[in-house]
């Protein structure tokens, strides 16, 4: 016994660094371990973030860093929100959130239901189902162009085929009322998965021992479906809708590759209105201001759909 | 199962849900085989219509991708006859190899960046994670939430200032800007996928490792380590997805030296507009790595997209 445990003092004889580490508090350790992220967080983020604030209120202009720099007050905040653009652009980006969510929530749920069934071959389809979602959005957008090019494109033959219209008779991303519905699609192929993974993990979580009491209590399938899958995969749901809720907001790569925000200003979204006016006409106080209004908007809509998401959770 | 459960769905609907998903799998796959056959399309056919399903393969699309060509005189091509494969396929079209085309020095962007990125938040994000997961940390659930909520920033909306900075410190367009940058879009995700990895071992292990002398930072490292190497690697293969799709930050941020492949591959134009065969053959060369991860990854997808939010 002693034998062993005089092994094991010596085996962790220290060297220097672990003796100086052996002598910290498990406090100073922990700050040790969590103080490099928040400090890397606090300057790619935060910092940027007081900063962008700030900007926020003057007329500075990133390409023209010697000029001087005014404080204009609320003037930035003033001409943005009394932008009729702003309000297009917001409109633009309010369909399209809604149709992509609507859309992968339809698809997401119904995949994940009969995926659920426990078919053969299950694991081979649903492993081909989740590919697009991990691909470059901007890569993958970059090529929808092809494939929705009139005549060439896969997308107008097929279409065509399916529709007898003529292929050449439309452009999917040419088209000013096409063109919103060209970057649903897109963003609806690869993100439905993401609700289908989600939804399915939802679905395995219901005990079989439910479905079975409501057997015995002869409740028909239907009713099963209202009163005991839908409620138990609701706050499964709507965790996938808050994380496509704010990646959508965000939007920018997909598609500003498919469309760059046109034909007109059919498909600005903020993010692609933002760049414009950042890293285009360089008005990065305006700019700023814009953004900081984007941050507060997500930021809020967040934490009040979070709020309701905890309330569908401890019912 | 031993008998006939009765909730288990019948055959009849099994076939039918069946088949209801592998066509909606086929239809999901089509674009990306599409993307893979167009790499290795001749020009005309990538762009014929109708659109060619069936094809005479050629690697024109890859040599274009990597090579920079110029047009040449008959005689100048007549008298410098191609000595390999890859100058034939270009000779044939009356032009030659000027040198290699930047796609390989952007391909080995991505990789740096990526790899370099990946390395930093898991190597900071572990160290947090543990943290979290075994300490009491004043104001925990709030640190916690500022971690991860410096994810709903849109990427643009940080940029601005972001290069304003760079432009000050002379990092923008260099590797280690960009490293730096993505490792911390990364760190929200590593923190929480982690911790939630960390969390499921449990500590009685190292409560052991402690009794038998080892410091808390020696059943950190010989203990915790070895026990989360999974997590870790998962969560290593998403923050390397991640920074390898990056485009917004890469984009804007980005020119030259440090420029990522995203930003570059939408750029490859031929004579006359986009030469999609190259544009093809480079997206293949950019994807398929990631779709060969995805496939390994599938046990751990659902906690990855998520943070770890959901577990199986």
């Amino acid at each position: 016994m002693s034998q062993l445990s005089m092994d094991s003092v010596a085996r962790a004889t220290p060297p220097r660094l672990s003796r100086r580490i052996r002598g910290l508090s498990d406090r100073t350790i922990a700050w040790l371990f969590i103080a490099p992220t928040i400090f890397l967080l606090l300057a790619v983020n935060i910092f940027p973030l007081i900063w962008t604030i700030r900007l926020s209120f003057t007329n500075f202009a990133a390409n023209r860093p010697n000029a001087e720099v005014q404080w204009v007050g609320l003037r930035n905040y003033q001409r943005i929100l009394t932008d009729p653009d702003t309000w297009a652009t917001m409109q633009a980006t309010a369909h399209f959130l809604i149709w992509t969510i609507l859309l992968q929530v339809l698809i997401g749920f119904t995949l994940a239901w009969l995926i659920n069934r426990k078919f053969r071959g299950n694991d081979l389809w649903t492993t081909i189902i989740v590919l697009p979602m991990m691909l470059s959005p901007a890569v993958v957008g970059n090529f929808w162009t092809l494939l929705y090019q009139p005549q060439i494109g896969l997308f107008n033959s097929i279409v065509a085929f399916l529709t007898g219209a003529d292929p050449t008779s439309f452009s999917m991303i040419g088209d000013v009322d096409l063109a919103p519905w060209a970057i649903i699609i897109v963003d609806t192929w690869m993100w439905t998965p993401f609700v289908m993974l989600i939804c399915l993990a939802g679905l395995r979580s219901i005990p079989e021992s439910i479905y079975e009491a409501a057997e015995c209590d002869r409740a028909s399938k239907w009713r099963q479906f209202w009163t005991i899958t839908v409620p138990m995969v609701l706050p499964f749901l709507m965790l996938a809708v808050l994380f496509r809720g704010i990646e959508n907001f965000k939007m920018f790569d997909l598609v500003v590759q498919l469309t760059g925000g046109g034909p007109g200003n059919t498909t600005t979204l903020t993010s692609i209105e933002l760049k414009r006016e950042a890293f285009e006409k360089w008005r990065t106080g305006y700019s700023s201001a814009y953004a900081v209004i984007l941050f507060v908007t997500v930021f809020g809509l967040a934490s009040i759909y979070v709020k309701a998401l905890n309330r569908v959770k401890d019912r | 199962m031993s008998a006939h459960s009765i909730t288990e769905p019948s055959n009849g609907q099994k076939w039918l849900a069946g088949v209801l998903v592998a066509a909606y799998a086929i239809i999901t796959i089509l674009p990306l085989l599409w993307i893979i056959a167009t790499g290795f399309k001749s020009s005309p056919d990538a762009i014929a219509y109708p659109p060619k399903v069936l094809f005479q393969p050629t690697l024109e699309g890859y040599v274009n991708l990597f090579t920079t060509q110029t047009r040449q005189s008959a005689e100048f091509l007549a008298e410098n006859p191609p000595t390999t494969w890859y100058e034939e396929i270009v000779h044939d079209k009356g032009m030659v190899i000027a040198g290699p085309s930047r796609f390989g020095e952007r391909f080995m962007n991505s990789v740096i960046i990526g790899f370099g990125a990946t390395f930093l938040s898991v190597v900071l994000g572990t160290l947090a994670a543990y943290a979290f997961s075994r300490y009491r940390v004043p104001l925990k659930d709030d640190l916690l939430f500022f971690i991860l909520s410096t994810r709903m920033m849109p990427p643009i909306a940080v940029a601005i200032p972001i290069f304003l900075m760079f432009r000050n410190i002379g990092l923008s367009d260099t590797h280690a800007g960009m490293i730096l940058l993505y490792t911390a879009v990364n760190l929200s995700l590593a923190v929480w996928l982690l911790k939630g990895f960390i969390d499921e071992i449990p500590r009685e292990y190292e409560e052991a490792a402690l009794i038998d002398g080892y410091t808390r930072f020696q059943a950190f490292v010989k203990v915790v380590l070895p026990q989360a190497t999974t997590g870790i690697a998962a969560t290593a293969i998403f923050c390397l997805i991640f920074s390898w799709n990056e485009y917004a930050f890469a984009v804007l941020l980005t020119s030259g030296t440090a420029q990522t492949a995203p930003p570059f591959i939408p750029t490859i134009i031929g004579v006359g507009g986009q030469d999609w065969p190259a544009v093809a053959a480079g997206a293949t060369i950019f994807l398929v790595p990631v779709m060969v991860f995805t496939i390994l990854l599938r046990k751990h997808l659902l906690r990855g997209i998520t943070f770890g939010a959901v577990r199986k």
